[in-house]
C-alpha cells in the first residue's frame, strides 16, 4: 500500500514503440514447476526435515519465485507481477478445493463398505453389537419426512415474509420483522430444539396424546423450520431486491395489479436465486442432529408416521453409530454420512435444473 | 377512441422536493405532443404523473387536476390499474420481461389481466407486432426470450406490448435515446401510424425529432437547480420552432441554453 498521495511517477510512462513484447515460451511454466518440485524434494529429504507436505509447500514457493524471476527477466516487471498473482490465485483456489475433495474422498472410500441393499432396506431394529448387518432405512425415511415437512412449512412462510418486507413493508413493523429474522439467524440449533421440546412436545402435544409428551418427527420438523426460516427469508429478500425496478414499472404501466406483478413478473425473475437460498436452508437442516435428538428421540425401528412416536434421521444415525461400541458401527456411520451428502447433492442439482427449466429455452 | 388529456395546476413532489409546479396543458386526441427542455426540468415527472406512475415511488405525490376526457385520473374512486390500461407508457430503456418469450412479452398486459383464450392472444400479438414494425423480424422466433433481441427490437417489443392492451393515450419517455438512427426512424414512422388511433405524448431531447414527429410542442424549463420545473411555452410545433413567443424557448431551441 502506498503511504503518500504523491504519484510515484511524475511523468506518464513512455509510449511503447512496438506492440509486440518478448514472451516466455509456453513450456516455461511446466518446466519451472518440475524443477521446483525436484529441487524441493532434494532440499527437504536431503536435509531430512520433513515429508511430502513440506515438499509441496516448498515447491510452490520455489515455483512462484522461479516464475516471477524468469518472467521478470524475459517479459518485464508488469508481466511478471501478472504471472505471480495469477499463480497465487490458482493456488488459493486449489487450497480451497482441497478440503472439499478430501471430505468427498474420505466419505466415498470409507462409506463404500456398507453400500449394500441391507443398508438401504433395513433398520437397526434388533441389531446388536455383534451383528454386522443393519441399515439406515429408518433414518433415511426420518430425514426425508422431517426435512420435507420443514420445507413445506418454511418455503411459503419464508417467501411470503420476504415479499412483505420487500414489497409492502413500511415503517416500524417491517423493521421489527427484519430485526427478528436477523436475531433468528443466530439461534443455535440446540436452542431451537429446546424451544420445541418445551413448547410443542411438553405443552401442546399432550393435548392430542392422552397427556403424554409427544416426541415425533413432526416436532423435529418444527425445530428445523425455525432454523430454516431466517435463511429462506433473508436469501429471498436479497433476490427480490435484485429485481430491477423498471421491470415492476413495466408491468404496472400495463395496468397489472401489484400482487399480480409480484407473482408473475418479480418472483419468476428472482426464482433461481430463491431456489438456491431454499436449497442452502434444506442442506443445513438435513445435517442437524441436536434438535432431532431432543424432540424426535431417535429410535432403531422404521416409523413412517411423522406425527407419532420416535423417529431417527441420517445425521442422528451418524452421531449414534459413531459412538456405538461395536466394530461394525463406524462403517454404518460413514455410509450414512455419504448418503446424507449424496441426498443433499441430488436435491440441489434437481432443484437447480427445475428452476432453470422454468426460465426460457423450452 | 383516442382521448383528450388535460392538466390543470399539476404540481408533483418527491418527498419534500417540488419537481414540477403548476403545469397547465391540454393535449388533443389523435395528436403527437412533444415535451422538450433541459434535463432535470421535470418532463419525466410530468409524464409519469399522467398515468399515475409517479406515485409508485415512496414519498412521491401529485397535486392539481389531471383529467382524461373529463374524468379525473386522481379521483378517489378511480382504479389505478384502469388508468394505466387506458394510458400506456414506453420507458427510456427497453424493459422486456426477462423470464418471458417474445410472444409472452407482447401479450403480458392481456394475459396478466385475465385474457386466457389462445386465439385472442395470438391475434392480438400479431396485430401489435405488426403495428410496431417488428412482426417480420420476430415471427419465426416468437418462443425465444425477449431479452435476446437487439436494443432497437427490444424497444419496439415494448411498444408492441404497450399497444397490445389498446390504450387510448401512449406516453413515451425518450424512447429513442438508446437507439441507433435506423431504429429511431422506425419508431418515428411508427408514431405517424399510431397517431391515427392514439393520443401520443413523447419526451425527447432531440429537437429534430420533436420537429419531425409532433403536432404540438411543450417547452419546460427550470430557473436554477433545485427550483421546480415549469411549462414555459406550449404551441404548434411549427410556431415553436420558427417563431417562439418566449425568449427562453428561442434560446433553448437555437442552442444558446440548456
Ligand atoms: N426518484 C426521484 N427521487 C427524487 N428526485 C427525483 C427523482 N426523479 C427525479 N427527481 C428530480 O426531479 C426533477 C425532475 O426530474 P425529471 O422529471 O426526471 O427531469 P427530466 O425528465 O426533465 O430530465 C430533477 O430535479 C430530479 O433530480
Ligand atoms: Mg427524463
Amino acid at each position: 500500500m502506498s503511504t503518500t498521495l504523491t504519484p510515484r511517477r511524475a511523468r506518464p510512462p513512455a509510449q511503447p514503440t512496438t506492440l509486440r513484447a518478448r514472451r516466455l515460451p509456453a513450456y516455461a511454466a511446466p518446466v519451472i514447476a518440475v524443477a521446483a518440485l525436484l529441487l524441493a524434494a532434494g532440499l527437504v529429504y536431503g536435509a531430512g526435515i520433513g515429508g511430502p507436505v513440506l515438499v509441496v509447500v516448498v515447491a510452490v514457493l520455489l515455483y512462484l519465485a522461479g516464475l516471477f524471476g524468469a518472467a521478470n527477466a524475459v517479459e518485464g516487471r508488469r508481466s511478471a507481477r501478472n504471472r505471480l498473482w495469477s499463480a497465487l490465485i490458482h493456488s488459493a483456489f486449489v487450497l480451497a478445493v482441497l478440503p472439499l475433495a478430501s471430505v468427498v474422498w474420505t466419505l466415498v472410500s470409507k462409506g463404500a463398505e456398507r453400500l449394500d441393499a441391507d443398508f438401504f432396506g433395513t433398520s437397526m431394529n434388533n441389531i446388536g453389537a455383534r451383528d454386522a448387518n443393519g441399515g439406515a432405512y429408518h433414518a433415511i425415511i426420518g430425514t426425508l419426512e422431517q426435512v420435507g415437512i420443514a420445507t413445506l412449512i418454511t418455503v411459503p412462510l419464508g417467501v411470503l415474509c420476504a415479499i412483505y418486507i420487500v414489497e409492502y413493508g413500511r415503517g416500524r413493523f417491517a423493521f421489527a420483522i427484519r430485526f427478528f429474522v436477523d436475531v433468528m439467524t443466530g439461534i443455535p440449533s440446540i436452542v431451537t430444539g429446546l424451544f420445541v421440546l418445551a413448547f410443542w412436545v411438553l405443552i401442546v402435544s399432550p393435548w392430542f396424546n392422552d397427556g403424554r409428551p409427544g416426541f415425533s418427527g413432526f416436532a423435529a420438523a418444527l425445530a428445523l423450520s425455525v432454523l430454516m426460516l431466517p435463511t429462506v427469508v433473508r436469501s429471498t429478500e436479497e433476490m427480490l431486491r435484485l429485481v430491477p425496478a423498471p421491470l415492476r414499472e413495466g408491468a404496472y404501466a400495463l395496468g397489472v395489479a401489484k400482487w399480480k406483478t409480484i407473482l408473475r413478473v418479480v418472483l419468476p425473475t428472482a426464482l433461481p436465486g430463491i431456489v438456491t437460498g431454499i436449497m442452502l436452508a434444506i442442506a443445513r437442516a438435513a445435517g442437524e442432529t441436536a434438535p432431532v435428538l431432543l424432540v424426535a428421540g431417535g429410535g432403531a425401528a422404521i416409523n413412517f408416521n411423522p406425527f407419532e412416536n420416535n423417529q431417527s434421521s441420517l445425521a442422528l444415525f451418524v452421531y449414534q453409530q459413531a459412538g456405538e461400541a461395536s466394530k461394525y458401527s463406524p462403517a454404518r456411520a460413514w455410509t450414512a454420512a455419504l448418503t446424507l451428502v449424496a441426498l443433499v447433492l441430488v436435491l440441489t442439482v434437481a432443484a437447480k435444473l427445475l428452476a432453470r427449466r422454468n426460465r426460457l429455452g423450452r | 377512441m383516442a382521448k383528450r388529456v388535460e392538466a390543470a395546476n399539476v404540481t408533483a413532489y418527491y418527498g419534500g422536493f417540488k419537481a414540477i409546479e403548476n403545469i397547465n396543458l391540454t393535449v388533443e386526441p389523435k395528436t403527437v405532443t412533444a415535451l422538450i427542455g433541459p434535463s432535470g426540468c421535470g418532463k419525466s415527472t410530468f409524464l409519469r404523473s399522467i398515468n399515475r406512475m409517479h406515485e409508485v415511488l415512496p414519498g412521491a405525490r401529485v397535486e392539481g387536476n389531471l383529467t382524461i376526457d373529463g374524468q379525473d385520473v386522481y379521483d378517489r374512486d378511480v382504479d389505478v390499474t384502469a388508468v394505466r390500461r387506458m394510458i400506456g407508457m414506453v420507458f427510456q430503456r427497453p424493459n422486456p420481461f426477462p423470464t418471458m418469450s417474445i410472444f409472452e412479452n407482447v401479450v403480458a398486459g392481456l394475459k396478466l389481466n385475465g385474457v386466457r383464450r389462445k386465439s385472442i392472444l395470438e391475434e392480438a400479438a400479431e396485430k401489435a407486432l405488426r403495428s410496431a414494425n417488428l412482426w417480420d423480424e420476430v415471427k419465426d422466433r416468437l418462443a425465444k426470450p425477449g431479452a435476446g433481441l437487439s436494443g432497437g427490437q427490444q424497444q419496439r417489443l415494448c411498444i408492441a406490448r404497450t399497444i397490445a392492451v389498446e390504450p387510448q393515450v401512449v406516453l413515451m419517455d425518450e424512447p429513442c435515446s438508446a437507439l441507433d438512427p435506423i431504429s429511431t426512424l422506425a419508431i418515428e414512422d411508427l408514431m405517424f401510424q399510431l397517431k391515427d388511433k392514439f393520443t401520443i405524448i413523447i419526451v425527447t431531447h432531440n429537437m429534430q425529432q420533436a420537429a419531425r414527429v409532433s403536432d404540438r410542442t411543450a417547452f419546460f424549463s427550470i430557473e436554477k437547480t433545485g427550483d421546480p420545473g415549469r411549462l414555459i411555452e406550449y404551441d404548434n410545433t411549427q410556431k415553436i420552432f420558427s417563431n417562439p413567443s418566449q425568449k427562453k424557448t428561442e434560446d433553448y431551441i437555437t442552442g444558446r441554453f440548456g
